[in-house]
């Protein structure tokens, strides 16, 4: 499988390389515009007896936005930790970046740093200040000098709105700032996808807009996204395609406006008008 | 918070002494005490023994660290063989006396595999051995300990598994295990002098020398147990000063 296009971006000179960083930076990818960049085909995994995906099918475009909903037990997460193998996969195939993901474990290192992922706890270093959690992967897995990666550090920080914290430790941060590190945490491997798995669902109800506004800014962008999240204004407002699951099995996939509007299948009706009754 | 460890010190020996007096014991501290030409040079020969202690009792315990964390990991893997694997070392190495483990690497192993070792060194190894099985224990607890997130985070930032363990796993890991560290620590001090039996001249071995020649045992032995009441005193200072300093490190609310 090639790998190119890492490859290439992880050839950076010494010295800090102002350019480079600001073209890597604010690298658009065309909405749309290439082929898929995920690409599952007739995923399945189980735990035990249980299977929690069956037979999934899934493209997802370079530049796309995709949301994932569905109620809780439904697969969506397991979906989603499946694209950078958090959950090996038991049957199907999964295509990530042109790389297929198999037993051989390079695949999988090499995915991950292509894949940024945001956790519903978070997940930061807590023994780490923020500019560390930051600094950490970009240093050890792509080899950046530590002044290159800081420097990276601060302005990913800056676009998540916190750049006066880079110095505290998590614990110090409220819940919604911890999550916007955690997004530049992400960020700062300057990822081709982003996955977000249910990113608000723990944060108190006055945070959820910092942290939504932050995924805004980064979808328009054009980041390719899948998130696995509750907030249909969100959905409405960024999503190029709504993918609807239930017990293990995507139902129904579409436009928001054709989803939230004449959603096809039953369980799907079902679902919306349970979540946007109020 | 500053504590007075000789003042300390001296206030548990006197206890000692004081507690000794009963009965008809008729007491001999002149042969540990240093007003004497005798008792000076006892003193100077129980000391000669302190180095041989603590270096045997440092590089074990540094050894069994070492080997206890390398077979934790393969007890945390996803691969069966290599729980296995942990799993009997574990349960082989937990299960032999530390005296007959010194008896078997200093007598046993030059007759089976013609590896003749001198005294420290079969020391160290029997006393690391034994002690690698309970490391591995503490290591692979205060591993599990660490929530999943953290090394699902770490994973999923396409960090190495080493780059892993050695940058988020353990160092929020030793923080938890610092305390049943520092009590194998304390254990090991404690368990270097059975090394005397093999000959080894440590602090145990030269008390048992001096009792030979000077008939006066309770005295010697009671020298003996201030030697390592010191010993292990400052190993717990050491430890708490330690967890301390990860504490401040940490500044963390959690």
């Amino acid at each position: 499988m090639k790998d190119c296009p890492p490859v290439a971006r992880r050839d950076v000179p010494d010295e800090v390389n102002q350019h480079a960083i600001e073209t890597a930076m604010n690298q658009v990818n065309p909405a749309g515009g290439a082929g898929p960049i995920i690409v599952l085909e007739g995923v399945t995994k189980r735990f035990g007896d249980f299977s929690a995906l069956k037979q999934v099918d899934l493209t997802v475009g370079l530049g796309e936005r995709v949301v994932v909903c569905g109620p809780s037990g439904s697969g969506k997460s397991t979906l989603i930790r499946c694209v950078n193998q958090l959950e090996r996969h038991d049957e199907g195939r999964i295509v990530v970046d042109d790389i297929e993901l198999n037993d051989d474990l390079k695949n999988i290192t090499s995915v991950r740093r292509e894949v940024g992922m945001v956790f519903q706890q978070f997940n930061l270093f807590p023994h780490l200040t923020v500019l560390q959690n930051l600094t950490l992967a970009p240093m050890r897995a792509r080899k950046m000098p530590k002044s290159e990666a800081e420097e990276i550090a601060r302005r990913y920080l800056e676009r998540v709105h916190i750049p006066e914290q880079a110095e505290k430790y998590p614990a110090q941060l409220s819940g919604g700032q911890q999550q916007r590190v955690a997004i530049a945490r992400s960020l700062c491997m300057q990822p081709k996808i982003m996955l977000f798995d249910e990113p608000t669902s723990a944060l108190d109800p006055e945070m959820i807009k910092e942290v939504l506004d932050v995924m805004i800014e980064l979808a328009e962008e054009g980041m390719t996204m899948v998130c696995v999240t509750h907030e249909m204004g969100f959905a409405k407002k960024v999503a190029d395609k709504m993918v609807f699951m239930d017990q293990g099995e995507i139902v129904e996939v579409g436009t928001p406006t054709a989803f939230f509007s004449s959603p096809e299948n039953e369980r799907t009706k079902q679902f919306l008008s349970q979540i946007l009754a109020h | 918070m500053t504590v007075n460890w000789p003042r300390r010190v001296v206030i548990l020996s006197t206890l000692l002494a004081v507690a000794s007096c009963g009965g008809n014991y008729n007491w001999g501290w002149y042969v540990v005490l240093p007003s004497s030409k005798q008792g000076a040079t006892n003193i100077q020969f129980l000391l000669g023994g302190l180095w041989t202690t603590i270096s045997l009792s440092l590089l074990a315990i540094a050894i069994s660290v070492l080997i206890g964390l390398l077979v934790a990991l393969p007890g945390l893997s996803i691969n069966a063989g290599w729980r296995r694997f942990n799993r009997v070392y574990v349960e082989l190495f937990r299960a032999i006396p530390i005296l007959v483990m010194l008896l078997w690497v200093y007598y046993g192993l030059p007759v089976v595999m013609n590896i003749k070792l001198d005294v420290f060194a079969a020391g160290v190894i029997a006393l690391a051995l034994c002690d690698s099985a309970f490391e591995a224990e503490i290591f692979r607890g205060g591993i599990q300990s660490i929530a999943r997130g953290q090394s699902e985070a770490a994973d999923s930032l396409g960090l190495s598994y080493w780059d892993k363990m050695r940058y988020v796993v353990l160092p929020q890991a030793v923080r938890r295990i610092l305390p049943p560290l520092g009590n194998q620590f304390v254990y090991m001090l404690k368990m270097s002098s059975l090394v005397s039996v093999i000959g080894l001249s440590e602090l145990t071995r030269r008390a048992n020398e001096l009792v030979v020649n000077q008939y006066r045992p309770l005295e010697i032995y009671t020298f003996l147990v201030l030697e390592y009441l010191v010993l292990i005193m400052i190993v717990s200072q050491g430890v708490r000063w330690l967890e301390r300093r990860m504490q401040a490190d940490e500044r963390t609310g959690r």
